[in-house]
């Protein structure tokens, strides 16, 4: 019963994991991207569809993944290349992949889906309380812990994580150096795309496993800030993740259990949480003004 | 091939005139092509949606109809996004909005006299601005980024009227439809010419706030004000002009306006409180809100127009058979390319060759 618990959080705090991730390294590089939601729907939708046509809930992965960059590049087109506004651009993105997304999707509404299976190791996932939790979920998961112990060793012991910093910190003083600011940013912004369509396949294929329309209700907004609750440190986010996963899973069994409270305001709950829980991050102004990126949101014209 | 952006001197006034012209271009051919992908003939579906609801009256009263909400809500975010205050959760102030104001026709019924109407408009503006007030006041006193917490206030809003129309507000005599009762006679907005088709007076509120906002803006102080504050925040405070008092003023007055939306749509055009009261304008009235260029008068024009895709949406859906959930991903193109085309007002575009690039530097050296 605890361990069905301990599991079930963990499957609702997987994607805001995996979304947050990604987009902690675009914003690391100084860019915010606010399309989140709309690659997180896009891959969602692009997993399910791919894996209902071909069967396997791998390709719908995959798929899901190349969707997020595509998108992804779109917003690095516009913002990086073009220097539009990346609030503006971002807000485009979730529109666009809504809208899309809804379209694609319409003929998959109500069709079964088809389900990333969960590993079995023999001997080690039957240990009792403990095997299936950490030997026997779903292979996602386990990308998901994997990438924040990666970008964490990335960003703060590689040369390259470094110099990804120094772009984010004063793009300014990065080009001065000859660091090619525009190009890492967009490998950047493509990351956080891959990572937010991947999310989006968890949703489609392991969380619900079905195409619902706006599926992602608004948990690429609460991956973003998430990013800022974990003053951009990547083993904050798996924190906050797993907080916000508690939230959800707690309210959604309040609901079961029937206490006498209106189901809507429970189902508010998590997006009150992430209220209050901005509010108490932003207080603290220390903490918010040596880990925002400099150049967060900065656009970025190199001068030749 | 590499594309390079080059300073302009100055905005150029010209493409400042036409890039959105440019960019509706772009996206009737971005859409002749989404319309070809989904198999159907891109001239007879934009055709359905372009033209086809502009040949008849009615069908010209049902687009003021959905362009109202539309311009309130855009013209109160012009505000907003020009003094850099990212109000998002515009959705959630027009719900918001629509509750506060259909206290007095829902919970009290047999109030029925003239001053009921004027009421519930003024009950409606102070929801909306009171939603936005929270926002704005995490951002003034906290520093809360407001993107976050005014799009989170928007599901909130969405379960609350939820709840509201499922549990107290349930219309009595309604056999258990979740739908409050219906407004009476003296709860319900006027039309303008009843004889012809039901566009109200949301439509008249739309254009007396474009206008009164066009004017604030460039003939008064304030809204000299709102402009150096977005554009900078230091230059704004040598002048004099407080930050946090700025952050209230913009979303206090884009609440109202989208708050005011919200009363003018449920009075107006449906008649009682549902579990939903908005095709998304709170958040398409973005994409109105660039596409005028943050210019109220502007924002009347693109206004019509993403109303008529509203109702070439349910056209095509009737004639041609195209999904009702193509609308949303036309209107999103829509603000990329309008983004995309804005850039050619501060900047030329110059598409390097790389044999080219390789001989100017070598020049260079």
């Amino acid at each position: 019963m605890f361990e069905d618990i301990l599991i079930t959080i963990a499957t609702a705090a997987t994607p805001l994991l995996i979304a947050a991730i990604g987009e902690l390294v675009v914003e690391r590089s100084g860019v915010l991207n606010l399309g989140v939601e709309g690659m997180m729907i896009m891959g969602a939708v692009t997993g399910f569809g791919v894996a209902w046509t071909t069967g396997s809930p791998w390709l719908g992965v995959f798929a899901a993944i190349a969707v997020g960059i595509l998108f992804s590049l779109l917003f690095g087109f516009l913002t990086l290349t073009l220097v539009t506004n990346q609030v503006a651009t971002g807000l485009a993105l979730t529109l666009l992949g809504l809208g899309l997304s809804g379209m694609i999707g319409e003929n998959f509404v109500g069709l079964p889906g088809v389900k990333l299976t969960a590993i079995y190791i023999p001997v080690l996932t039957d240990i009792p309380y403990v095997g299936r939790l950490f030997f026997g979920q779903d292979p996602l998961f386990y990308v998901s812990v994997a990438l924040v112990a990666a970008v964490s060793y990335f960003l703060f012991y590689s040369k390259a994580g470094l110099t990804l910093r120094s772009v984010g910190d004063n793009h300014g003083s990065a080009h001065a150096l000859g660091i090619k600011v525009i190009a890492i940013r967009y490998l950047a912004v493509m990351f956080g795309g891959a990572c937010a369509g991947l999310a989006g396949a968890y949703l489609s294929l392991v969380y619900v496993p079905q195409w619902v329309e706006n599926m992602s209700a608004g948990r690429g907004w609460i991956a973003l800030a998430l990013v800022v609750f974990a003053s951009w440190r990547p083993w904050r986010v798996l924190t906050g993740a797993y907080l916000f996963g508690a939230v959800s899973i707690g309210q959604l069994h309040a609901q079961a259990l029937g206490i006498g409270v209106p189901s809507q305001l429970l189902s508010s709950l998590p997006y009150l949480a992430t209220v209050v829980v901005l509010v108490l991050i932003s207080r603290n102004k220390r903490l918010t003004l040596v880990n925002t990126p400099a150049s967060l949101g900065q656009p970025f014209v190199p001068d030749r | 091939m590499r594309i390079e952006l080059v300073k302009r001197p100055q905005r150029s006034a010209l493409f400042g005139a036409i890039s959105p012209l440019i960019a509706l271009a772009l996206t009737i051919v971005a859409g002749a092509v989404l319309f070809s992908l989904l198999g159907k003939n891109p001239g007879t579906a934009l055709y359905y949606y372009f033209i086809d609801p502009l040949r008849e009256t009615w069908s010209l009263h049902e687009l003021a109809i959905k362009a109202a909400p539309l311009i309130l809500i855009a013209v109160g975010l012009s505000i907003c996004y020009l003094s850099n205050n990212w109000n998002i959760g515009a959705e959630g102030q027009f719900i918001l909005g629509a509750i506060a104001g259909s206290i007095l026709p829902v919970m009290f019924p047999q109030f029925q006299n003239a001053f009921v109407l004027p009421l519930m408009l003024l009950m409606g503006i102070i929801g909306g601005a009171a939603y936005a007030a929270i926002p704005a006041l995490l951002k003034a006193r906290f520093n809360t980024n407001e993107i976050l917490t005014s799009l989170m206030l928007v599901y909130v809003a969405q379960l609350f009227l939820d709840w509201l129309v499922r549990g107290p507000w349930r219309n009595p005599e309604g056999f258990n439809f979740p739908e409050t009762r219906t407004f009476h006679q003296f709860a319900v907005l006027p039309e303008i010419l009843p004889a012809s088709g039901r566009a109200n007076l949301g439509f008249v509120f739309a254009i007396l706030a474009a206008i009164a906002v066009w004017f604030m803006l460039t003939r008064t102080l304030k809204g000299f004000e709102v402009k150096v504050i977005g554009q900078s925040p230091r230059a704004g405070r040598f002048a004099g002009f407080s930050q946090s008092r700025m952050i209230f003023f913009a979303f206090l007055l884009s609440g109202a306006l989208a708050g005011l939306a919200g009363i003018s749509e449920v009075s107006g055009a449906i008649g009682q409180l549902r579990p939903t009261i908005s095709p998304g304008y709170g958040f398409t009235a973005i994409i109105v809100a660039f596409l005028g260029r943050l210019n109220p008068l502007g924002i009347v024009a693109a206004g019509l127009i993403l109303a008529l895709t509203y109702l070439g949406g349910e056209a095509a859906q009737i004639s041609v058979g195209l999904s009702d959930k193509v609308v949303r991903a036309f209107q999103g193109m829509i603000l990329f390319f309008v983004l995309a085309c804005d850039t050619l007002i501060l900047y030329r575009i110059r598409i390097v060759r790389p044999q080219a690039a390789a001989a100017g530097e070598a020049a260079h050296v």
